[in-house]
């Protein structure tokens, strides 16, 4: 007999594609939403494979909260031409500028919460009956129960309570008219799995993960980035500093690393070796404790 | 893992175990213990759980709460799902299936135990092999999960006994005697103060056998796959609408059993047409072959009409074909299951419509006895019955090959997941 050892890496990929071509076959018009983050990346790179040498059948929808580093949209954009793929942006801005969203004021004001109906919005505009996205289960605890197909209501909510059993690799995508799906192929990687993917597939990364020089702020203990339309409070100063960004989202509020690693293996290094979660240094997740599962259900990503 | 050594990291295995005990026995505590003393929380959610067993009054930490999961069951004080804990030690990567023990438990547990290689069995020392107990042991075995590690809790509560140890092992071997369990282990533990859980129990030097997580780390799951019978079902049709790919026709899927190389005699099913397999192709790469469980596209020498739902299986190695199948079911909805009911029912990438032709019986998960007098199958019931499908399905028995020898019940109006079944 034979004996077949997989390291976990592979396993992680066999199983991702698996998910991403039922995501294919199961759904008509799926999207893949697209942030310009690292674990979004590694959706697309699982994507090319799963299908190769066909394109994948997924449009990128980027959920665009006008609050971005600029080098998240010039990688973006390149990759999307790359790769000839189908881009969508659903527009944040917009949401404002039509009334549905309402800017938040004060000096924490984000536009993560205000995403939601954006993204909700972009699904029903282009008539996704899927949506997949890079959520994992090992950063927040709303997530851990999460299953691969999560179902949404016509409303866009999910019911934490009331999740279809999730069994072998058997994965119940039926639906009825105006509810949809999210899907999640990542679900078992975590952060370090994702760091030792892109170093073993050579994957390309936007520069903001590597260390650089930018001006930033500290406020109770997170450093964040400075921006024209960022609200400082008096106390706050505007330094130089050597970061990185670990994870990449709206500005307002991604925390960012003070960190000199240039190269994957050191970043590697780093995350090994870190005791603080990738989320602890996300300013909207220590809003409440609920924080990410009141989001959630809503619709959030 | 401190110092970064790629190689040794790009080879660590996936182990993938669930937790099975009743309220109480400990299951959150071992959880978090395991968490914690393998050094896998972070320090942000340490402080969330310290902060939390302060508010409740506790004085130490409570390493129950790492599990904790979303508010309703923080509120109600119970777990009521499903939920996935990942950590790694040096050797090897485990994502832990956290099924709670309460009512709805054997949905949450058969759920957890399908693709775990390995289940933690919790007993309570002070209370022995319990009903509760055979229940876990038998939902193990149904689900055929490879390894048993039975962990007889709350030591500290017995004065660390080595008679108690050992006339709780006894018991369990005599109980599951009936059941099909391959490899079951027994270790004596303190989950709360972490005795043999990480570190060996300095009050338990009659104990010699490794703790829980050394053998985590070290049991042998390399054969826990079928590698024997080849099988393939197709996912997806690969045609790439390229110039340079003009004639490619491929067939994307996940092995489901046994190996496949170039060459190999196939059979297509339902067609029963004969071909070989030309290349097995993964990302920019024609190669030659394919394992168990590895997600690739096959092509074939012969243009055969093949769609999502086919099957390609060695030509000398075939699975059985039926329409008529017997099943042990788990339910997991609150309507029960209806003799002579239609539903929908996936089996690998094949969907057809199912009605059920008869209950045979329903099984009392705490006895193990047939029950033929009331064979209703509500929610958490398992029995066995035999259905019809409308078109042929191509299976093995669950007991040689746990994905193509399951299913899964769905409701055509709701489309709820309604219940698994295990072909026999
Ligand atoms: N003395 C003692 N108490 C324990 C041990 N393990 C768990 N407990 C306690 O038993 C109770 C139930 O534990 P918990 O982990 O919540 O059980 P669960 O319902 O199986 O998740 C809690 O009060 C724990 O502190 C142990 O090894 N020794």
């Amino acid at each position: 007999m034979t004996k077949t050892q997989i390291n976990h890496l592979r396993e992680l990929e066999n199983e991702s594609i698996h998910i991403m071509r039922e995501v294919g076959a199961q759904f008509e018009n799926p999207a893949l939403l697209f942030s310009g983050g690292k674990d979004s990346i590694v959706m697309v790179h699982l994507a090319l494979k799963a299908f190769w040498p066909q394109k994948f059948p997924f449009t990128l929808a980027h959920i665009d909260t006008g609050h971005n580093f600029e080098e998240t949209i010039l990688f973006r954009d390149r990759l999307v031409e790359d790769l000839g793929a189908r881009l969508v942006v659903g527009s944040v801005q917009q949401s404002i500028d039509d009334g549905k969203a309402t800017e938040e004021t004060g000096y924490s004001a984000s536009r993560n919460l205000l995403q939601t109906g954006t993204l909700l919005d972009t699904i029903e505009t282009h008539k996704f009956d899927v949506a997949l996205g890079g959520g994992r289960r090992d950063e927040e605890k709303a997530r851990a129960k999460e299953r691969f197909f999560s179902h949404r209501d016509e409303f866009g909510q999910w019911d934490p309570k009331n999740q279809r059993p999730e069994l072998w690799n058997l994965f119940n995508g039926r639906m009825n008219m105006g509810e949809h799906f999210r899907v999640f192929p990542l679900s078992n990687w975590t952060e370090m799995d994702i760091w030792q993917y892109i170093y073993q597939e050579n994957i390309e990364m936007p520069s903001l993960y590597y260390t650089h020089k930018r001006k930033v702020f500290n406020r109770e203990g997170v450093w964040l980035a400075w921006a024209p339309f960022m609200n400082l409070k008096p106390d706050e100063e505007i330094v130089e500093k050597d970061i990185r960004c670990r994870t990449i989202g709206d500005i307002s509020c991604t925390g960012l690393t003070i960190s000199k690693a240039d190269n994957l293996v050191d970043i590697i290094r780093e995350i090994a070796a870190t005791r603080v979660t990738e989320r602890g240094s996300r300013s909207d997740d220590k809003r409440s404790e609920a924080a990410m599962e009141d989001r959630k259900k809503e619709g959030y990503f | 893992m401190s110092e970064f050594d790629s190689e040794a990291y790009l080879n660590m295995e996936l182990l993938r175990f669930t937790t099975a005990g009743s309220v109480d026995d400990g299951k959150s505590t071992l959880i978090g213990r395991l968490l914690y003393d393998s050094k896998s929380i972070f320090e942000d959610q340490l402080e969330t759980i310290q902060r939390d067993s302060m508010r409740r009054g506790n004085e130490h930490i409570d390493l129950a709460l790492v599990t904790d999961g979303l508010r309703a069951e923080r509120e109600q004080g119970i777990t009521i799902d499903v939920a996935y804990r990942y950590f790694a030690t040096p050797k090897r990567k485990f994502i832990i299936a956290d099924t709670p023990g309460h009512i709805q438990y054997t949905r949450n547990m058969v759920t957890g135990a399908s693709t775990a290689n390995l289940a933690v069995v919790l007993i309570d020392a002070r209370l022995g092999v319990l009903e509760q107990t055979m229940r876990h042991s038998f939902i193990a075995s149904l689900l055929q999960i490879p390894h048993l590690l039975v962990c007889i809790n709350k030591m500290d509560l017995v004065d660390f006994d080595q008679i108690v140890f050992e006339k709780i092992k006894a018991d369990f071997n005599k109980v599951s005697e009936k059941l099909a369990i391959k490899d079951a282990r027994f270790i004596p533990i303190s989950a709360l103060f972490g005795d043999n859980v990480v570190h060996p129990s300095k009050n338990m030097d009659w104990f010699k056998g490794p703790t829980l997580l050394q053998l985590l780390e070290s049991i042998d799951i390399t054969s826990d796959r079928n590698t024997q019978d080849p099988r393939f079902p197709v996912q997806y049709v690969i045609r790439p609408q390229k110039p340079e790919f003009h004639d490619y026709r491929g067939y994307a899927g996940r092995t489901a059993g046994g190996n496949f190389k170039k060459g190999d005699a196939v059979t297509v099913l339902p067609s029963g047409i004969n071909t070989r397999i030309s290349s097995i192709d993964r990302y920019k790469e024609t190669g030659d072959q394919v394992h168990v469980s590895e997600s690739v596209t096959i092509q074939l020498e012969d243009n055969i009409d093949i769609s999502r739902g086919d099957m390609i299986v060695g030509s000398d190695n075939q699975p059985q074909q039926s329409q008529e199948i017997d099943l042990m079911i788990c339910w997991f909805n609150e309507k029960a299951l209806q003799l002579s009911g239609k539903y929908a029912l996936k089996h690998t990438t094949r969907e057809v419509r199912v009605v059920i032709k008869s209950i045979q019986y329903k099984m009392d998960v705490n006895t193990l006895e047939e029950n033929t007098e009331d064979k209703t199958i509500r929610m958490n019931d398992i029995g066995r019955i035999m259905i019809k499908t409308t078109k042929p399905i191509f299976f093995d028995p669950y007991t040689t090959n746990r994905i193509t020898g399951s299913v899964i019940i769905i409701d055509e109006a709701t489309n709820e997941t309604l219940g698994a079944g295990m072909i026999l």
